[in-house]
């Protein structure tokens, strides 16, 4: 079978304590959650680390004031099957219950599924096969095998819950070897498959701060093969407030179709101050889908991929409207 | 033959023998074994498609610490192949690679990961030569030189051609109203095992033992014998429980003779398990394949005269190709009475993994063909498409126009349940809802032997000691149940329970010979034998106990719930071998002769077919094309069921295997490599993803299967896929005329249909192909179901081929 490279495995006791070690060890060492997207990597060796520094459990979700705020250690289990999100963010409860497999969500958790790593069907790939080939930008190699002429790597952002955090305007918290700072969600990435977060590799996302404003319903969508286990290869989440039924505001953000969450400002901008129908719901999620490009490195073809953004940005809508504020 | 009541426990359900072991984790599987001294073996395999070997240098990968041996092509030269025309591989290649993932070199070290690190430290120089990746490319004389070289005596790359004509196929269509031509794609597609191959060998005082996953425990130590160069006496192959085959277990594998020759040389025991991404390279898959129909029908719908063209995508190497191009055409007459069929078909090589057979083995992709084609007649004749096909229906105990003998057949009585279970012919019709409805048929083992011999296919001993009764048999429990087959088989004729039958299974030192887990045949072939077998027990311990009780007419004893007259099944024993010292019984079986007068006549017969129909309720969204199942209601003419969970077990495994094909797997490549070879990628659906099968089961009471019973676990997969087609057509008005029906081929068919094209999405054109004149042959009399000696002793009359 693949195995995993020989590691040495450490266990800090805080946050801090990673964040100071992982900094110490530079390259050579990567931190680890729940490990369902880093194992896997590693048996392919995408990474070569020689050491793995456990993120330390962290406090769970606590209800605040004007939100919710989620240790980085909480499962995707935990997030989906949780009442006070299912009742006030069903949206991101939805993104964390639809991500991979029950056993993979018990294992999984939020800190790792929003630094989850771009995916690529020429890099996920074991070292053989990606030697066979002729190795890539990403890893090992000089060229894109998707787009040659390019520069750049334009492997996915795959992660589901990702897009749900940026529609609600979430804040991370990265702990450092000197303390923690606040960022807003949407400046944790960047568009680049390879270097895709705007963070210090040895910076520990410890926590994650959902705001609840009252009135806002929230939905995701998530377009795969396989309901019971696949990656997206396209997502909607939204966050709509309405009143009555005209949009006071309305943030979108799509999954899987760039190299980071691709927030699409246009459209929910367009929807403000609209009656919500059905002429208003093509009209913006044509917009939405405008940005979006797919490119021949996911399940199913970019073609078709492209045509389906609309589909689930109107979806999500659509959800959202039929929730109860 | 009697059937006897069900007090026994045939027609029993019985959950398996082995459930317990398997659930809590203690079956041993091959990868489980561990014996003391152990090496580890990988395999170095090709990374590029097609390229002439250089050379080798394993000097650095050999002075790694750990590493114990390394051997290549040189070390094991003897070429090797499942079927006797197709000795094609080598256990390593040792002059030229053929796809990215033949065997090259293999190390044996100390443990697995100092074995992998010595084979990226062996350095292979490659000169490379021009991939070819298409069954059009294949066809077309080569570039640099043919995949096969020194197998085929071309300049392409044809493999195998087949053509055939039965009955006059220009009558036949000069008979008919209306003639209609279709051309279908089958994608190829792989088994997807849970489990992984593997081998363990050990060689002490000169022999070698061999434990593997294989569904072919005897073909296994044939190949050993002959590229190890060791009599068979001094090897014993031992079947490792089984974590499913598919079909992809059913050829003797690079790694189980490496590890054999690794054993021999190093003195320890040495293992080999393939990852993930190996085993998609082993393959033994589906061959993807072009289809070209033209048929004659009358106004009514009856087939006058049928051609078909098929062209297999067969990968690099032969293993059972030259077999699965016959299946692609020889079946379709079973279940359809075509009073006029000619078949061309050819195989060609390409740089890809090895295809083979796949459950249903050759079969899917024909049957997929003729109900699509069937369904475009009939909806072209404005007839119901399910009419035209009843119409058309085979007779039971009729011969076939390629004189292949059809006895038991449920096909009407099939149709009858799904149709009615499903409420087909009342079903909602709106856009984006349909169902389809298909049938099928499948052999209940192959009628002639891999390898040509007059030796029986399956062979049984029953032993009865004073400590009871074991059953001993070549099969190949694959997880199919065949163990709990052959135990039921002997607990019915000796009155006692399952569980009590000692099974000693797959064991080439302790039992005798069964051909092997492959079409469909153990339940059949075995089980006739251990029927044959038992039976001899039972009258022996009979006979005694009579001969006890001073009773003469041997009819006033019974037998049952684990009694033999008035005496215990135990007391019986002891009773038995004190009258005749050591009991042993045997029972074997072999196939008549049942495939007509002609060359290639041997690949179809089977001593009884299984027949299937199914119905499939599909939701399909015009606007995503996204096809999704709602339910399948499928049923199978079994003969008769002698256990009835492990019958729908296999049934609601097919149908599930279908789904996947109709609907996702695909074995793509892309510059050369497979695409996807892992679990995620490869899209198969998980059962999350399975939608609700309702299973019936006709009995029809087979002539000749053991209490009548014939074949499971092939038969169900075949309907399945051509019906989710029939059943998109049905929601939305569009043909997808290949397989998978993805999302974007909906869209694309119901493009065509909105700008006035032809309403379908699938391959345009069948390319040319140089078939060559068919070998004619005259059909049989219809109700001519001779076999055997009678059959060919009438050969000398009938006017066979020309
Ligand atoms: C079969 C399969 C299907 C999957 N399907 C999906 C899917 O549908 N959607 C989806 O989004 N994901 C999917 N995943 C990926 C993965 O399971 C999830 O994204 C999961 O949430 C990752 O969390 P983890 O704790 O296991 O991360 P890990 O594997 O532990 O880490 C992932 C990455 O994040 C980094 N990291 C983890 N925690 C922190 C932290 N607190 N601070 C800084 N860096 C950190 C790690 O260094 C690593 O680079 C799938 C994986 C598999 C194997
Ligand atoms: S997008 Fe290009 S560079 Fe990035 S992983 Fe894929 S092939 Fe490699």
């Amino acid at each position: 079978m693949l195995r995993l490279p020989r590691l040495r495995y450490l266990r800090p006791a805080s946050a801090q304590e990673a964040a100071t070690v992982a900094e110490d060890l530079g390259t050579r060492a990567m931190l680890v959650a729940g490990g369902t997207d880093l194992f896997p990597n590693l048996k392919r060796r995408q990474f070569d680390p020689e050491i793995l520094i456990q993120v330390p459990s962290l406090p769970g979700i606590v209800k605040e004031a004007g939100g919710f705020s989620l240790g980085a250690t909480v499962t995707l289990a935990q997030a989906a099957a949780d009442p006070g999100l299912q009742v006030f963010l069903p949206g991101f409860a939805e993104a964390a219950g639809l991500v991979s497999s029950p056993p993979l969500r018990n294992a999984g958790t939020l800190g790792g599924n929003l630094c989850v790593d771009t995916r690529c069907n020429y890099y996920n790939q074991s070292h053989e096969w990606r030697k066979s080939i002729g190795f890539c930008l990403k890893k090992d190699g000089e060229i894109c095998l998707v787009a040659p002429g390019s520069p750049r790597c334009w492997a996915v952002s795959s992660s589901d819950t990702a897009p749900v955090a940026l529609v609600l305007g979430a804040t991370v918290e990265l702990t450092g070897p000197e303390g923690s700072r606040m960022i807003p969600a949407s400046a944790l990435y960047r568009d680049d498959g390879m270097e895709y977060l705007a963070k210090e590799p040895y910076e520990v996302l410890s926590a994650i701060q959902l705001p609840a404003e009252p009135g806002v319903r929230t939905a995701y969508v998530k377009l795969r093969r396989r309901g019971s286990i696949d990656f997206p290869i396209a997502g909607a989440a939204v966050a709509l407030k309405l009143d009555g039924d005209i949009v006071v505001s309305c943030r979108i953000a799509l999954s899987a179709v760039a190299s980071h969450p691709l927030e699409v400002p246009g459209a929910g901008e367009f929807l403000a101050g609209k009656r919500l129908d059905q002429e208003a719901i093509t009209a913006a999620a044509e917009l939405a889908a405008k940005p979006a490009k797919p490119l021949d490195n996911t399940d199913l073809t970019h073609f078709w991929r492209k045509k389906m953004v609309r589909v689930v940005v109107e979806q999500a809508l659509a959800a959202a409207a039929a929730r109860s504020a | 033959m009697t059937v006897p009541d069900r007090t026994g426990s045939v027609g029993r359900s019985y959950p398996r023998l082995d459930g317990s072991a398997k659930v809590r984790g203690q079956a041993v599987y091959a990868d489980d074994i561990a014996l003391p001294r152990m090496l580890h073996c990988k395999i170095l395999r090709a990374q590029a498609p097609h390229a002439r070997i250089l050379s080798i240098d394993a000097s650095a990968a050999r002075r790694l610490p750990g590493v114990v041996a390394i051997i290549t092509g040189r070390d094991l030269p003897i070429r090797f192949g499942i079927l006797p025309v197709s000795q094609d591989e080598a256990a390593l290649e040792e002059h030229k690679v053929r796809y990215v993932g033949d065997p090259v070199a293999a190390v044996a070290a100390v443990d697995e990961e100092t074995a992998a690190a010595a084979c990226e430290a062996i350095e292979v120089e490659y000169e490379l030569l021009t991939p070819v990746m298409t069954i059009e490319e294949a066809l077309k004389e080569a570039t640099d030189e043919p995949i096969q070289e020194s197998f085929s005596r071309r300049r392409d790359n044809i493999h195998r051609l087949v053509s055939y004509e039965f009955g006059d196929l220009e009558a036949g269509f000069a008979a008919a109203d209306h003639v209609r031509e279709d051309v279908f794609f089958f994608q190829g597609n792989t088994h997807l095992p849970m489990e992984q191959h593997s081998a363990i060998a050990s060689h002490v005082d000169g022999r070698l033992t061999l434990w593997s996953s294989t569904q072919v425990v005897h073909y296994v130590h044939r190949a050993l014998s002959r590229v190890l160069e060791l009599p068979m006496n001094r090897i014993r192959v031992i079947g490792a429980v089984h974590g499913g085959g598919f079909g992809g277990k059913t050829d003797p594998f690079a790694h189980e003779i490496v590890v054999g020759k690794l054993a021999m040389l190093t003195g320890r025991p040495v293992k080999c398990t393939l990852t993930r991404e190996e085993v998609f390279y082993a393959h033994r898959g589906r061959h993807p394949t072009l289809l070209w129909y033209r048929t004659g029908v009358t106004r009514d719908g009856r087939i006058t005269a049928m051609h078909l063209r098929t062209a297999l995508d067969g990968g690099a190497y032969g293993s059972y190709g030259a077999a699965s191009v016959f299946y692609t055409g020889t079946l379709q007459t079973v279940t359809y009475d075509i009073p006029a069929y000619k078949f061309e078909g050819v195989r060609v090589y390409t740089n890809k993994a090895p295809c083979g057979p796949k459950r249903g083995h050759g079969t899917p992709q024909g049957r997929f063909g003729i109900e699509l084609h069937l369904e475009k007649i009939a909806h072209e004749l404005g007839l119901d498409p399910v009419e035209v096909k009843r119409r058309n229906f085979v007779k039971p105990f009729s011969r076939t126009v390629n004189w292949l003998r059809v006895t038991s057949c449920g096909l009407e009585e099939c149709t009858a349940k799904v149709l009615e279970a499903s409420g087909y012919a009342q079903r909602e019709r709106r856009t984006g809802h349909g169902m389809g409805f298909a049938i099928s048929a499948y052999m209940s083992g192959a009628g002639t032997a891999i390898y040509w011999n007059d030796m029986p296919h399956s062979e049984v001993q029953v032993k009865v000691d004073r400590t009871g009764a074991t059953v001993y048999c070549g099969a190949m429990d694959i997880g199919q149940g065949s163990d709990m087959v052959l135990a039921q088989i002997a607990a019915e004729e000796l009155g006692i329970e399952p569980r009590d039958v000692r099974l000693v299974t797959a064991d080439t030192d302790l039992t005798p010979v069964d051909l092997g887990s492959y079409s469909s045949r153990v339940t059949f072939m075995a089980g006739n034998a251990a029927l044959e077998a038992a039976r001899k027990m039972r009258a022996l311990l009979v006979e005694a106990v009579a001969d006890r009780m001073g009773v003469a007419d041997l009819e006033e004893i019974d037998v049952g719930g684990g009694r033999i007259g008035e005496f215990s099944f135990e007391e019986a024993c002891v009773i038995a071998t004190t009258r005749f010292g050591a009991l042993s019984t045997t029972g074997s079986y072999k196939p008549p002769r049942i495939g007509g007068p002609f060359k290639g006549s041997g690949v179809g017969p089977s001593p009884a077919y299984s027949y299937s129909a199914a119905v499939v309720d599909v939701e399909a969204d015009p606007r995503t094309g996204i096809v999704t199942v709602g339910k399948v209601w499928i049923a199978h003419d079994i003969g008769r069921s002698i256990n009835p969970l492990l019958v729908v077990g296999q049934v609601e495994g097919g149908v599930y295997m279908g789904l996947g094909e109709a609907l996702m797997e695909e074995q793509e490549y892309r510059k050369g490599l497979h695409k996807w070879p892992s679990m995620l990628e490869y899209k198969s659906p998980t059962f999350l993803d399975t939608p609700p099968i309702e299973t019936f089961l006709v009995e029809t009471i087979d002539p000749e299967g053991p209490y009548g019973a014939k074949e499971a676990g092939q038969g169900p997969l075949l309907p399945v896929i051509p019906a989710v087609n029939a059943a998109v057509f049905d929601a939305l008005g569009v043909w997808v005329d290949e397989t998978p029906i993805t999302p974007e081929k909906v869209l694309r068919a119901l493009d065509a249909k909105a700008k006035g094209k032809p309403p379908r999405h699938g391959p345009r054109s069948f390319p040319a192909v140089p078939y060559g004149e068919p070998i004619r042959v005259d059909p049989p009399a219809r109700d001519d179901l001779r076999v055997g000696a009678e059959l060919e002793a009438a050969f000398g009359q009938t006017p066979g081929a020309h």
